[in-house]
């Protein structure tokens, strides 16, 4: 695989660049927000790009796909942006009353029913990371969540609820 | 300004404040719309409008109401300032760009303080002539390099990293004009700028550490409680700042700094829009304070600074983008790139107006700001065609 360059942009986001076989430069900037800029930097001036193109998620997605290997591609798409911080993170402490509480994580099905993840559970101190499918929530854990920040605002309302 | 309306009194009174305060907005809304179509920075416009509406038909706005909403557009200003860069980006940018930035204030500030001092001024509002002509408008040449697809550029990063460290230098600049203004003495202000320092150290090392907890503490899913949340905060601490003389506008910037990451993402995306109102009325506000009738008298100065400060900035970019090994075009886009004055210069220049240090100070910062804020993104446009002459293009070409 070709070495990447990570240079960070303030205020804006990460590039990410490699050169190909071929001899051609090319980049990714990932944006704070979200947005990839695919860059195609120009053989004449080494430094500038002949072509910029801004995807959004959606498109991201779609060329990702297109290239292959999207399970792989999508990993590397999540820790891209958890990199950048793009998602977001939240803690939720459940209560005595949570209908979470005593279940496990396959019989809550957050990820299905909101798109976010369980990526922790901080339990008495200790952190148990990537909790699995089976692992059994109790009153008083701290769940560490990740999605969108609408994926989060329905994982919050669920976890708190049941 | 004829019979000022103190808003409040009476219904009348309120009324016309209101229509007023419309048809000011409905001016801005068309100039936006102008900028918008042009690709333009609509900062030019908006003091424009404000010197214009100055000289014509100045609205009959309280001047503690214009007061109130020049300071609210500082605060914000430099709130989503702060909230653009994360802790670590500000430490990492001060220890890799400390060379670049020395070479920034040196060859910028320079100008601005000479110019200052040669037309006789008050030294203080030589100082802050220095402060409007060392910063670069960050809003106008991020704006600049996304609309010219060059944010994948070799040389951007020097450029970022240059706007990075200014914006770190005025953390400590805006409370020191702040006290020297109130006159005070020196040891007033040394002792009011360690207060700032020890403040925006602090501010930096919450950011850093305590991160977590702070975003678990101002976060909410609700974004309505988020940013009333956020405003909070950066009123009540502008307020207190200034309170302690070390300036609303540190104040406002370092709130913005220790909030970070995802907390501080949206609260940029929701502040944003707020921003834009009030960084407007701020521009117009400016624009109405300022006494357009000294403007003929001090546009050769303005010209000349203008040209003097230009290059100065572009020496500044080409010497910050050769440090990190970009090539001859690279160099001058990234020195064309850095050019345009804008927000930050009207800021430090409204001090000074607030202060009346200085009847030209106002005049003169908004004529150079005009000019560079529309040269700087059209010479950031052309500039690297310096490398390759129209007649040399088609020679150079490749098939």
């Amino acid at each position: 695989m070709a070495t990447v360059v990570e240079t960070p942009l303030p205020g804006i986001g990460v590039r990410y660049e490699f050169t190909t076989d071929g001899g051609d430069r090319i980049g990714v900037i990932v944006h704070r927000s979200g947005r990839r800029d695919l860059l195609v930097y120009d053989r004449d001036d080494p430094d500038s790009c002949r072509a910029v193109r801004a995807l959004d998620d959606d498109d991201a997605r779609t060329l990702v796909d297109l290239l292959g290997g999207s399970e792989v591609a999508e990993r590397l798409d999540v820790a891209l942006r958890q990199s950048v911080e793009g998602l977001v993170l939240e803690w939720v402490e459940l209560g005595r009353d949570s209908l979470a509480a005593g279940r496990t994580l396959a019989e809550i099905g957050l990820r299905k029913r909101t798109g976010a993840s369980v990526v922790a559970v901080v339990r008495d101190g200790e952190t148990v990371p990537s909790p699995r499918a089976d692992f059994r929530l109790a009153a008083g854990d701290t769940a560490v969540v990740v999605g969108s920040a609408d994926a989060i605002m329905e994982a919050l309302e669920l976890l708190r609820r049941g | 300004m004829a019979d000022p309306l103190p808003l409040g009194a009476g219904a009348e009174g309120v009324g016309a404040a209101l229509l007023e305060l419309g048809l000011v907005a409905a001016v801005l809304a068309v100039l936006a719309r102008l900028a918008l179509r042009s690709g333009f920075s609509p900062v030019p416009l908006y003091l424009v409008a404000g010197l214009v509406l100055g000289a014509v038909h100045p609205p009959a706005l309280s001047a503690e109401f214009i007061d109130l909403g020049v300071q609210i557009g500082v605060v914000l200003l430099l709130l989503m300032l702060g909230l653009e860069y994360s802790g670590e980006e500000l430490i990492e940018n001060l220890r890799s760009g400390l060379a670049a930035g020395a070479v920034d204030f040196g060859l910028n500030f320079t100008p601005g303080l000479v110019a200052g001092f040669a037309l006789g001024w008050d030294w203080r509002a030589a100082i802050l002539l220095g402060g409007v002509t060392y910063i670069s408008s960050s809003g106008i040449v991020a704006k600049v390099l996304t609309d010219l697809g060059r944010l994948g550029n070799r040389e951007t990063p020097a450029v970022l990293s240059i706007l990075v460290l200014e914006d770190l230098v005025m953390a400590f600049y805006l409370p020191l004009v702040a006290v020297l203004l109130t006159g005070a003495g020196v040891a007033a202000a040394l002792g009011s700028v360690a207060i700032a320092v020890a403040a925006a150290a602090l501010a930096l090392f919450a950011a850093v550490r305590f991160h977590r907890v702070l975003s678990r503490v101002v976060s909410h899913a609700s974004d309505e409680a988020l940013l009333l949340t956020v405003l909070a905060i950066v009123l009540v601490v502008a307020g207190g700042a200034e309170a302690l003389s070390v300036s609303a506008a540190v104040g406002a910037f370092l709130v913005g700094i220790a909030l970070s990451e995802q907390v501080a993402h949206r609260a940029a995306q929701l502040v944003s829009p707020l921003r834009d109102v009030f960084a407007a009325v701020f521009f117009v506000f400016f624009g109405l304070q300022v006494d357009s009738s000294k403007l003929p008298g001090v546009a050769a100065v303005a010209a000349a600074l203008a040209v003097a400060t230009a290059v100065t900035k572009f020496v500044t970019g080409r010497w910050a983008a050769r440090r990190i090994g970009v090539g001859p075009r690279g160099r001058l886009r990234a020195g064309a790139a850095l050019i345009a004055r804008g927000e930050f210069s009207i800021v430090i220049a409204g001090l000074g107006v607030a202060a009346g240090v200085e009847a030209t100070l106002g005049p003169l910062s908004a004529a150079y700001v005009i000019a560079l804020a529309v040269a700087g993104p059209v010479l950031a446009r052309f500039a690297e065609r310096l490398d390759r002459p129209p007649w040399r293009r088609e020679a150079s070409a490749r098939p």
